[in-house]
C-alpha cells in the first residue's frame, strides 16, 4: 500500500514540476482561475486537507468546514440552544449555560483559537468567546464538543477574545466595553475615570485543559478591542488593541474618533503571573459561572465562583505600556517570528508595524511621552517598524503565510491585500465580494503557519447567491496563496456571521477524533448499561425511567402506571458501541428538544403528561432497517388512578 | 544429538504458538463497514478483530434470527488440554528418539486436527442454519428452503450484503508446520537409521 502512495507521490511531484515549468500566460485580473474547480474538488469518499472552524457569530455557534471543499462538517453547539443535538434542552447540558444571569441560551461566539505548544497548534482544543454575555468556551477536539465555558466577571463585550498563549498558558479574554468595577449603580456621564477595561488571563490546566482565571489586570477605561500573543523572542507578552481612548460614553461613532492615535496595550504577562505567584493583586468579591461537562458522567456541573484575582497595572512596574496606534486600530496581529506588531487601524488608509526589538529599547531607555493613569506611553517614532502604504481602506485584520508575507483585509475597498514583512511593499491585491470582515491562513495565528489557502470572511453578500428573501446568508472566500499572485478558488456560505476562524492540517486532528464512547466508562448517575438494570422507579410525582437503546428497540418499550402531573425523567442509555450508530428519542407533547445519543452516551429529558391516554415516543435518528419499528407507547392515567407502574419489553 | 530428533523436538514445540497467536480468523465486509468487522479465534477465546466487533456482529446476525457468539465454548477448556497433551507426547518421542514413533506422532497429530476442524466447522453449520422461528428477516434458497448464513470454512463467500472470509491465521501455520515437521523428522530419522544400518 505504503509504496503505491510513495508511487503515486512521485509522480505527482514530477507532474508538479512540470506543471510549474509551463509558461504563466494566464491572465488573473481578479476573475477565476479555469482550474479553479479542480483544485477544491475533494474526491467523494476523499479528506479535506485542513479543517477549518469558523465562529458562528450570532449564531452563537462554532461551525466546522472542511479546506479546500468548503464543505461543512458539524455545527457544534457552544454558546446557544441546539435542538438538534438537545444541547441546553437535556438534563445533562443545561448546566453548561448557567451564568450568573441566570441561564443564559444565546451568545455572540467571535473568535476561535486552537491550543499550542511551543507556539505550533497542537490541535487539542479549540477556545471560543462569547462575546455578549462574557464567556470563553473550550471545545475538546477528541470528540468535537464543548466541554468546558467559564464566564468572565467585571467585563462586557467580551471581544479581545479568546486567544492563546505559545504553549496554552493562557487563553486571554480581554473587555471591549468598560464598566464600573465592581458593577454599582452609578450615572453613566461619570464614566471617565471611573470605567475599568479588565484583560483576563485564564489559565489552563496542561493535563486536563482546566480553564482557571488567574488575574484580572485592571486597565484604564478604553474598549479593548482585539488582542494576540507574543510568540518566539516576544513570547511573554500580549498585545492589546485599543480604542475609545476619549472615554466616551454616548454618540460613540464620533466621540470615540476624536484622537488621531488609540494604543496597542502590551502586557508582559509573564511579570505579572510572577507578581502575583509572589502573592500580589487582590482578592475581590466576584460571581461567576464555571460549567464543565465530564466526559465519563456524560453530565455538565455548573459551580458559581465567588472571588477573582485582580492587579493594578500601575503596580507592577514594567508591566504594561501603550503604544501610540493611528486611528481606532481593530485587529492587533503578531507575525509568526513574534518581531512584528501589526495594528489594523480601522479608520485609515494604512497599517502600522510596531517592532518589538524597538519597543524594548524603548522601554530600557526610559523614553516615555508621558503615561495614561499611570502607564507609561512610548513614542509612536521610537517603536515603529514600518507603514504598509496600502492604498486600500478600511484594514481590519491581518495574518500571516510563514513566507514572509502578510495579508490584510479591508473593510471598506473591500479586498484582501497582500504585502511583505520587512519592506512593507504591496504584493498583491483581490477583491471581496463583499466587505470582508476577518481572514484566516490555517495556524495564521502561530509560528508555524501553513501558507496555502486564505479564507475571507465577508460581511455582506447580496447577490453572490440564490436569493432567500431580505435575509441572505453569510460567505466565505477561498484564495490560493500558494503562488505570487492570490486566486479566487470558491465561495461558500457559512453559518451566522463568521468572525475570525481557525484552521489546522486535517492530520494533526482526525486521528484523534473518537468514534465512540466506551459503554464500560459511563458513569452517569443515570445509566442503563444492561438490560438487567433497566426499571422504572417513583418518588412522589417525579419518575425516573432507566432505559436502553440498541437496534432496534427500546428497553422497556411499553410503560404504564404514568399519571397526569408526574414529572418523568427519561434517563436513557444507547448500548450501541459501532460507529456512527447514534439513536435519538422523543415524546409527543414534550416541551422540550429530542435527544440524540452516541454509542455509549447517556442522556436525560424531562416530560411532563399533562393529558390522560397512551402516548408513543420513537426514535428520531434513522439508525437501522428497523428504525420505524423502534417505537414504544407509555400508558398516562388519571392524577388520582391507583394502577402501579409497569414496564416491560416483548411481553 | 540427531538431526530428525532436534526437527521432532521443533514440531513437538511449535504447536504451542497456538496459545499466543490465532488459529482462524473470520472477517465480515459490507459497504457500511468501512473499517470490516472480524473474529479471532483462538484456541482458548473469540477476540474482537477491533474493540467491539463481536457485539456488532451478534447486533447484524439478530436481524437473521442467528444466535449471539458466546463468550466460551467447552472447546476452549478441551483444545489447550489437547495441544499440551500431544506437545509432551511429541516432547518424549523426541526425547525417545525412535523415528517409528515420529510416524505415530504426525498420524495423530492429523487425526486431531481434522477432529478439530470437523468440530469447528460442526459449529459454524449449527451458528449459520439453527435460527430462530421469530427471527426478524427470513429469507430462502431458490429452492425454498431457509437460507442459511454459515460463514466458509475456507475461503470466502458472499452472505447477503456481507463478504465473509475465513482463512487459518499464524496459530494455525504454526500448527501445520509442526505436524509437518514430525513427517520430516519420520523421513530424516529413517534416513540416519539406514545410514547406521
Amino acid at each position: 500500500m505504503k509504496k503505491i502512495a510513495y508511487l503515486a507521490m512521485s509522480i505527482l511531484g514530477v507532474a508538479a514540476i512540470m506543471s510549474s515549468c509551463q509558461p504563466k500566460s494566464k491572465t488573473t485580473s481578479g476573475a477565476l482561475t479555469s482550474n479553479a474547480a479542480e483544485r477544491v474538488y475533494v474526491n467523494p469518499g476523499e479528506h479535506d486537507e485542513f479543517y477549518a472552524f469558523i465562529s458562528g457569530g450570532f449564531s452563537g455557534q462554532l461551525s466546522v468546514y472542511g479546506l479546500p471543499s468548503g464543505r461543512l462538517f458539524k455545527v457544534i453547539p457552544v454558546f446557544s440552544q441546539d435542538a438538534e443535538k438537545a444541547w441546553g434542552y437535556n438534563e445533562e447540558t443545561k448546566p453548561m449555560l448557567n451564568t450568573s444571569h441566570g441561564f443564559v441560551p444565546w451568545d455572540d461566539s467571535h473568535h476561535p483559537d486552537i491550543s499550542q505548544t511551543n507556539g505550533e497548534l497542537d490541535g487539542r482544543y479549540v477556545f471560543i468567546n462569547g462575546n455578549n454575555t462574557p464567556r470563553i468556551a473550550k471545545i475538546d477536539l477528541s470528540v468535537f464538543e464543548t466541554t468546558e465555558i467559564i464566564e468572565i466577571p467585571n467585563s462586557a463585550g467580551n471581544h479581545s477574545s479568546s486567544f492563546v498563549t505559545e504553549n496554552t498558558e493562557y487563553v486571554v479574554a480581554g473587555t471591549r466595553f468598560s464598566v464600573p468595577v465592581p458593577q454599582r449603580d452609578m450615572p453613566i456621564n461619570e464614566y471617565k475615570g471611573n470605567f475599568k477595561g479588565a484583560l483576563s488571563f485564564i489559565s489552563v490546566n496542561p493535563e486536563d485543559g482546566g480553564m482557571d482565571i488567574k488575574f484580572q489586570l485592571l486597565m484604564p477605561g478604553f474598549d479593548y478591542d482585539l488582542s494576540h500573543p507574543g510568540r518566539g523572542a516576544s513570547h511573554g507578552w500580549f498585545f492589546f488593541t485599543t480604542y475609545n481612548t476619549e472615554e466616551a460614553s454616548t454618540l460613540m461613532e464620533v466621540n470615540a474618533s476624536q484622537n488621531d492615535k488609540d494604543f496597542i496595550a502590551a502586557v508582559n504577562w509573564k511579570k505579572i503571573e510572577e507578581y502575583v505567584n509572589n502573592g500580589g493583586g487582590t482578592k475581590m468579591p466576584a460571581n461567576y459561572a464555571h460549567n464543565v461537562y465530564d466526559e465519563e458522567t456524560h453530565t455538565a456541573t455548573s459551580t458559581m465562583k465567588k472571588e477573582v484575582l485582580v492587579v493594578d497595572p500601575t503596580e507592577v512596574p514594567g508591566a504594561v505600556f501603550f503604544l501610540p496606534t493611528p486611528k481606532s486600530p481593530h485587529g492587533c496581529d503578531v507575525d509568526p517570528t513574534g518581531e512584528y506588531i501589526v495594528g489594523n487601524g480601522k479608520l485609515s488608509a494604512d497599517l502600522t508595524v510596531h517592532s518589538f526589538t524597538k519597543m524594548l529599547a524603548a522601554i530600557e531607555g526610559e523614553k516615555f511621552d508621558g503615561d495614561a493613569y499611570g502607564i507609561p506611553i512610548l513614542k509612536f517614532e521610537d517603536v515603529l517598524a514600518g507603514t504598509v502604504k496600502s492604498g486600500g481602506l478600511g484594514p481590519l485584520h491581518t495574518e500571516f503565510d510563514g513566507n514572509g508575507n502578510a495579508y490584510t483585509t479591508f473593510f471598506i475597498s473591500s479586498e484582501v491585500v497582500k504585502w511583505n514583512v520587512g519592506t512593507w511593499e504591496v504584493i498583491d491585491r483581490q477583491p471581496c465580494y463583499y466587505s470582508v470582515g476577518h481572514l484566516m491562513i490555517p495556524g495564521g495565528n502561530s509560528r508555524k503557519p501553513f501558507g496555502k489557502y486564505v479564507v475571507a470572511m465577508n460581511k455582506i453578500t447580496k447577490d453572490r447567491y440564490l436569493p432567500t428573501g431580505p435575509e441572505v446568508t453569510q460567505s466565505a472566500q477561498l484564495y490560493d496563496i500558494s503562488g505570487e499572485k492570490m486566486e479566487l478558488l470558491l465561495d461558500f456560505p457559512t453559518v451566522g456571521e463568521p468572525h475570525y476562524a481557525a484552521g489546522i492540517a486535517a492530520d494533526i486532528v482526525k486521528e484523534r477524533s473518537k468514534k465512540i464512547y466506551e459503554l464500560s466508562k459511563n458513569k452517569h448517575e443515570y445509566a442503563t448499561t444492561s438490560d438487567a438494570d433497566v426499571r422504572v422507579e417513583r418518588n412522589g410525582k417525579e419518575v425516573h425511567v432507566y432505559m436502553s437503546m440498541i437496534r432496534s428497540h427500546f428497553n422497556p418499550d411499553n410503560i404504564e402506571g404514568i399519571k397526569v402531573g408526574d414529572k418523568v425523567y427519561f434517563h436513557v442509555t444507547n448500548l450501541e458501541q459501532d460507529y456512527d450508530v447514534p439513536h435519538g428519542v422523543s415524546m409527543i407533547g414534550a416541551n422540550t428538544s429530542e435527544l440524540l445519543i452516541m454509542p455509549g452516551q447517556t442522556e436525560t429529558f424531562v416530560w411532563e403528561p399533562k393529558q390522560v391516554g397512551v402516548w408513543p415516543f420513537y426514535c428520531t435518528d434513522f439508525c437501522s432497517a428497523l428504525h420505524q419499528e423502534m417505537q414504544g407507547y407509555v400508558r398516562v392515567s388519571p392524577a388520582d388512578s391507583n394502577i402501579d407502574l409497569k414496564w416491560s419489553l416483548g411481553e | 544429538m540427531k538431526k530428525s530428533r532436534i526437527i521432532m523436538l521443533l514440531g513437538a514445540l511449535l504447536p504451542l504458538m497456538l496459545f499466543l497467536f490465532p488459529l482462524w480468523n473470520i472477517t465480515l465486509e459490507a459497504p457500511q463497514y468501512p473499517t470490516p468487522l472480524g473474529m479471532d479465534i483462538y484456541i482458548n477465546d473469540f477476540a474482537d478483530a477491533n474493540p467491539h466487533d463481536i457485539k456488532n456482529i451478534n447486533l447484524m446476525n439478530h436481524y437473521v434470527g442467528m444466535k449471539y457468539i458466546p463468550d466460551a465454548i467447552p472447546e476452549f477448556k478441551i483444545f489447550p488440554i489437547g495441544i499440551i497433551l500431544t506437545t509432551l507426547i511429541g516432547l518424549f518421542v523426541a526425547w525417545k528418539g525412535n523415528y517409528k514413533w515420529f510416524l505415530y506422532w504426525f498420524i495423530m497429530m492429523v487425526l486431531v486436527s481434522t477432529a478439530g476442524l470437523i468440530d469447528f466447522y460442526l459449529w459454524e453449520h449449527d451458528y449459520g442454519h439453527n435460527l430462530d422461528p421469530r427471527a426478524i428477516m427470513k429469507f430462502t434458497n431458490e429452492d425454498g428452503t431457509p437460507m442459511g448464513f454459515q460463514p466458509p470454512l475456507f475461503g470466502t463467500k458472499d452472505i447477503l450484503n456481507f463478504r465473509a472470509h475465513s482463512y487459518p491465521q499464524l496459530g494455525a501455520y504454526c500448527l501445520g508446520l509442526g505436524i509437518v515437521l514430525g513427517l520430516v523428522a519420520f523421513f530424516v530419522g529413517r534416513k540416519e537409521n539406514r545410514f547406521q544400518a
